[in-house]
């Protein structure tokens, strides 16, 4: 099997999606631009046209608003929000709209579409340009939400969610982009809702999503060293959450460490440590520890932006004081 | 002639080419309809019979019925919290709607939706939102889902003169502008941003103008005379079924009662009295009864018969609704479609 990028694998769903159903469109800001969702659009608008690939205003709650009155008549959007910072102008849509469509009005209409948000940070980019908001997403019912970390995944979960009847939330990280990985040409599915264990382990149970994975695997790895067996789960959809494999791990393991890519205060690590201890408390041999962003705005300086973000050495620091005690 | 003037004047015989006689009595039947459903709505909140807010659509009739007659079964509305007028313009299930109200399990959304969020999908109604301006980007999407099944179907917009502060207006005009796609803007301007007149929150006294930033036809209609405003939709509604793109309406209309419940708020100082009697003495059901009597395309004993069957079958929706159970349980598989 031939090794692409995270960016190629999108870019292959999408060709794929697109000649497989003549509903799907993509539509957005930026999707014929050479920079704003980088090599993920590649030849689409060459092979489908302005027809089906529909660059747009910069209006985000009306597009987002537009795509989801097209799924009302059997189109299947996928519409970008380059940067997820953007998206807060279209959560009237989103929340209000999306999500309720389909409950609300007794199950007469589904809104099937993907609505793909982009995590663009680092690069002295600042408070703006740099924001995770894939909890916020998560707290609504009436959305699913994926946020793979791998190229397979990312393809595999693509196709899933475009098949699925529902609104579904694709957040991706562009610090995946380049990431490589095997992935088959043909078209698979990887279902919405399933977590995979990246690393087995015995000591502690890692929880992690999107780019926050590949970061949680390599401090693994440095833990492996210090003779402390991590065993990593990657949850690649946030919701709906696999509990089951995170019970089954902390089971094992009896400790969990949970690491995203977003805010702490009500962040998608708090729902999880939430889930266990509910469930399993007393199992636990160390309290739940969540290693995210702190709660401030995303600063710009390099300096400061190291701070900021969590790595590979500070998840395998953090996970280490934990063993030791 | 200002166009509150213009309200007043009855509907002259010139305005009727080319609307048969059949059209012109389902227009009557269709604003009969409405007002009959709301009043007896009315009396059942007025006697505690209904708790879920409804915003009554009692004096704007002409506005739903006049756009919804040029509709075909499977063209698009799209409404707003003040829901039930189009919901019967275009056909929706009366039952189904007054069990909604009553957030019974037989409702159109099976209790979960309520006055404000109602649906049909066997009509052509893809539902009501209660956020302003909140369906308007929903209409023109559903019309570039036409555009690109090359179906020559129509979407229309309903929305207040509240909704033209709303910044996703404008969003989608430009789009649906941009891209020519077939949605009629219905913009009922009846005066009030619930409490707030719209001299108050409008800084663009001509509605029309914002039509015309967009470089799409506009037409101003007097919303009390349904003659015209089915004239003007139909032109509307007929260029974009032709692929010319959008439109916007403004409808003068005004409502008479209150913004939301079934009193007429006359007691809080919002609006004068004599303000509330003139629209309500040039009454659009009255209007257009007068024409089709006085040239008879409606008689006395037909009226009746008209009358007596509307009444008859809002009886029996508010019957099967009453027999309708509440809904029992919290519906946890409805969060997703299968």
């Amino acid at each position: 099997m031939r090794k692409i990028t995270y960016a190629q694998a999108i870019n292959e769903a999408f060709h794929q999606l697109m000649a497989s159903d003549e509903n799907v469109i993509l539509i957005g800001q930026g999707v014929t631009s050479p920079w704003y969702v980088g090599s993920t659009a590649d030849g689409l608008i060459d092979k489908f046209s302005e027809k089906r690939v529909i660059d747009t205003p910069i209006s985000e709650n009306g597009i987002t608003g537009i795509a989801a009155g097209a799924s009302l008549y059997g189109i299947k959007p996928i519409i970008v929000h380059p940067r997820m910072d953007f998206m807060y102008y279209a959560m009237d849509q989103i929340a209000n709209h999306i999500a309720n469509w389909y409950y609300m009005f007794g199950g007469q209409f589904s809104m099937p579409l993907i609505i793909w948000g982009i995590i663009n940070r680092g690069g002295e980019q600042a408070a703006q340009h740099s924001q995770a908001i894939h909890a916020l997403f998560m707290h609504i019912p009436g959305l699913k939400v994926i946020a793979p970390s791998t190229a397979y995944d990312v393809k595999g979960l693509l196709i899933a969610a475009c098949k699925d009847k529902n609104p579904v939330l694709f957040i991706d990280d562009r610090w995946l982009y380049q990431t490589t990985d095997f992935v088959p040409k043909k078209m698979y599915n990887i279902p919405i809702g399933k977590a995979k264990i990246r690393k087995k382990g015995k000591d502690i149970t890692i929880v992690s999503s999107s780019y926050m994975s590949t970061e949680v695997l390599k401090a693994a790895f440095i833990l492996e060293e210090k003779a402390i067996s991590a065993e990593v789960i990657d949850l690649r959809s946030l919701k709906p959450i696999d509990k089951n494999t995170i019970f089954s791990s902390v089971k094992k393991t009896k400790r969990l460490v949970i690491v995203d890519g977003g805010w702490k205060t009500c962040g998608a690590a708090s729902e999880i440590s939430a889930i266990v201890a509910e469930q399993m408390l007393k199992e636990l041999t160390t309290p739940i520890k969540r290693i995210t962003l702190p709660d401030l705005p995303a600063p710009a300086s390099c300096n400061l932006e190291k701070k900021y973000y969590n790595d590979s050495n500070t998840i395998a620091k953090e996970i280490q004081n934990i063993m030791e005690g | 002639m200002s166009i509150i003037k213009e309200c007043a004047q009855p509907i002259k015989n010139t305005e009727i080419q080319n609307i048969s006689k059949n059209t012109l009595l389902s227009l009557y039947k269709s604003m009969l309809k409405i007002r009959l459903t709301e009043e007896a709505v009315a009396d059942l909140i007025a006697a505690g019979k209904i708790q879920t807010p409804c915003h009554l659509y009692i004096g704007q009739e002409a506005v739903a019925s006049g756009v919804c007659t040029n509709l075909k079964k499977d063209d698009f509305v799209f409404s707003t919290h003040r829901s039930h007028g189009h919901y019967i313009a275009k056909g929706g299930d009366l039952k189904k709607l007054i069990a909604e109200i009553f957030c019974k399990i037989d409702g159109c959304c099976k209790g979960r939706g309520g006055s404000m969020h109602i649906a049909d999908s066997k009509n052509g109604l893809p539902g009501s939102s209660a956020i302003v301006s909140g369906t308007i980007p929903l209409a023109v999407g559903s019309a570039l889902g036409f555009k690109l099944k090359n179906t020559n179907n129509v979407s229309v917009a309903f929305f207040g003169d509240g909704a033209t502060t709303e910044g996703v207006l404008y969003e989608s005009l430009n789009f649906a502008s941009l891209k020519k796609l077939p949605v009629v803007f219905v913009c009922e301007n009846n005066f009030y941003s619930t409490h707030l007149h719209i001299s108050k929150i409008q800084s663009i006294p001509e509605l029309t103008k914002i039509g015309e930033l967009f470089k799409m036809p506009v037409f101003k209609v007097d919303g009390y005379n349904a003659v015209e405003v089915h004239k003007a939709s139909r032109q509307a509604i007929e260029l974009a079924r032709k692929g010319a793109g959008p439109s916007f309406i403004e409808a003068v209309t005004y409502r008479w009662r209150g913004h939301v419940g079934p009193n007429w708020d006359l007691d809080k100082p919002i609006r004068k009295k004599e303000e509330v009697a003139f629209w309500v003495n040039n009454c659009a059901i009255k209007k257009i009864e007068d024409f089709l009597l006085k040239n008879a395309i409606l008689s006395e004993k037909k009226k009746n018969k008209i009358v007596k069957d509307v009444k008859e079958e809002i009886d029996d929706a508010i019957d099967f609704a009453k027999k309708s159970k509440h809904p029992k349980n919290l519906d946890f598989e409805g969060i997703f479609a299968k």
